[in-house]
């Protein structure tokens, strides 16, 4: 056996891939971690919540050693007509409570720890290496990959390389990726000083909060914004899918600074100072784009698989990336038992998954990219809102309308039929 | 918060410059005959794209390596890859 023979080599080590490292390492299992930027994490962007009771099972004292930036314990929704906004604000503090929710979490720090932690398992992480391609033998099997100039070898390769995954395309598995199924994120790391942001949004302590943004925030473009709150800095941003950016000829950046601008957005931001600018893919295609998930000598794992669910108020894809690296560290521990890693053997993969919650969840939101596809809810919806509130809470010489009126009224003018109206109201319901 | 162009919000990422190794090429012939809108132009966040004396320019230098273009784009217009490893956006915060 030679030096660049592994049991399995992992491509990207973002969170689905450290953690399928961390638990194939545990069990014994040669493996090599390789990851294209300096250090893990430093590729990688999230909006940056974090639903963590996948991560339970994993690393029991995750809420004390992991680098996560504040408990949410604030939930916000809030829709944006013209500089009106109109929030649903919820708020518990149980959710400081253990067994936690969700924390949120910049990449570049929490990845970083992830990765630590399958190294400290013994997994080897080769950091500041391209993976050209996968190497397949005469027979179609994927035994290994080119790395920079090296060949490396193995059992197995999991492909976690993310919301582009080259390596998913290039191995057949999946094809183009369509326009229809991912929408462009756009973020801002915005620095306050922790007492500023802990008296801005009435938190206390490790508490935090999440706001979520529809209307305005994105000019009509499907998609949404968010606001987090960590330690000592904001992560502001917003996802808008690409076909509609494409068909209105639109410019996200552009986009990006009304949002900042609005005035239920600005204040919030108010002498922060920018600390970096980013942007990254988002799949929210749902089942529609997961591709083949397993082949001979391969599997696709996390986002690279299209794992992540857009419900319209929350877009979920790291806790649905470690559920996937579980399921794919036992389908490898099962298939190196049975000495048998061809794609009917790696196929319980998939049986796993479907089994686990992350299928179970993308199946329950199976409808969500159907009912999304709908501009009223990014535009006439929001508009609506705030123009019913905007009329409640007006008082003029002329004496007062019923609330039940002047909601009548802002209905009439936002020419949405109470048809319409229906069927979206049942839509979403069926939807989520 | 001070409002910021695009220029000044790329300089406020580091980047690990590739010096002499384009990660993205432009083929200006098939952008314009399969994509007459020239999506690139408009849809990059990071405003890679511009027009100067009528040729499509891609400064992939303040590239985040997102893949927008990649997907908009028709597979026959762009040649994109990730830079070599090591090189490119570094996220200090993500």
């Amino acid at each position: 056996m030679s030096d660049d023979r592994f049991d399995a080599i992992i491509v990207g080590a973002g969170v689905a891939g450290s953690t399928a490292a961390y638990l194939l390492a545990q069990q014994g299992l040669q493996v090599v971690l390789v990851e294209r930027g300096p250090y893990p994490g430093s590729k990688n962007l999230s909006g940056g919540v974090l639903y963590t009771r996948v991560l339970e099972h994993i690393f029991p004292n995750y809420a004390e050693e992991a680098p996560l930036e504040r408990c949410i314990t604030r939930q916000v929704i809030s829709f944006l007509g013209g500089d009106a906004s109109f929030n649903v604000d919820f708020k518990n503090p149980a959710f400081l409570q253990p067994p936690y929710n969700a924390f949120t979490v910049l990449r570049a720090k929490f990845d970083r720890w992830l990765a630590e932690q399958a190294e400290a398992a013994g997994a080897m992480l080769v950091p500041g290496i391209k993976v050209e391609q996968v190497i397949k033998d005469g027979t179609g099997r994927v035994v290994g990959v080119l790395a920079g100039e090296d060949e490396l070898m193995a059992d197995v390769v999991i492909a976690a390389d993310g919301a582009t995954s080259f390596l998913a395309q290039q191995a057949g598995l999946r094809g183009r990726i369509d326009t229809r199924h991912v929408a462009t994120g756009v973020k801002a790391v915005v620095g306050l000083p922790q007492a500023t942001i802990e008296d801005r949004f009435h938190l206390d302590g490790n508490e935090g909060v999440a706001y979520t943004t529809l209307g305005a925030a994105t000019r009509g473009v499907a998609g949404g914004g968010f606001l987090y709150t960590n330690r000592e800095s904001l992560s502001v941003g917003l996802v808008m899918r690409l076909d509609d950016l494409v068909r209105t000829q639109s410019r996200p950046a552009e986009i990006f600074d009304e949002f900042l601008a609005h005035p239920a957005i600005a204040p919030l931001l108010k002498d922060g100072e920018l600390l970096e600018y980013g942007a990254h893919l988002v799949p929210e295609g749902g089942l529609e784009m997961v591709p083949q998930l397993y082949a001979d000598g391969m599997l696709v794992v996390g986002d690279a698989a299209g794992l992540v669910i857009n419900n319209g108020f929350a877009i979920r894809g790291m806790d649905l990336a470690i559920g996937s690296a579980v399921a794919a560290a036992q389908a490898v521990a099962e298939a190196r038992e049975a000495n048998d890693f061809s794609a009917r053997s790696l196929s319980r993969y998939k049986t796993m998954l479907d089994r686990s919650f992350v299928m179970r969840d993308m199946r329950t939101y199976s409808r969500a990219p159907h009912f999304l596809d709908n501009p009223r809810l990014f535009k006439q919806y929001p508009e609506l809102l705030a123009d019913m509130m905007t009329r409640i809470y007006t008082q003029n010489a002329d004496g007062k309308q019923p609330a039940r009126n002047e909601a009548r009224q802002s209905l009439k003018d936002s020419r949405i039929s109470l048809a319409q109206l229906a069927r979206d109201v049942l839509e979403g319901a069926r939807a989520l | 918060m001070k409002r910021l162009s695009i220029l000044e919000k790329i300089a406020r990422d580091k980047f690990e410059l590739d010096e002499g190794h384009p990660h993205i090429e432009v083929h200006e012939e098939e952008i314009r005959e399969l994509c007459p809108d020239l999506s690139c132009l408009y849809v990059c966040p990071a405003n890679v794209y511009s027009e100067q004396n009528g040729r499509i320019m891609a400064d992939w230098a303040g590239c985040v390596e997102c893949g927008t273009c990649r997907v908009a784009c028709p597979p026959e217009g762009l040649t994109w890859v990730f830079p070599r490893g090591g090189f490119g956006i570094v996220y200090r915060e993500g």
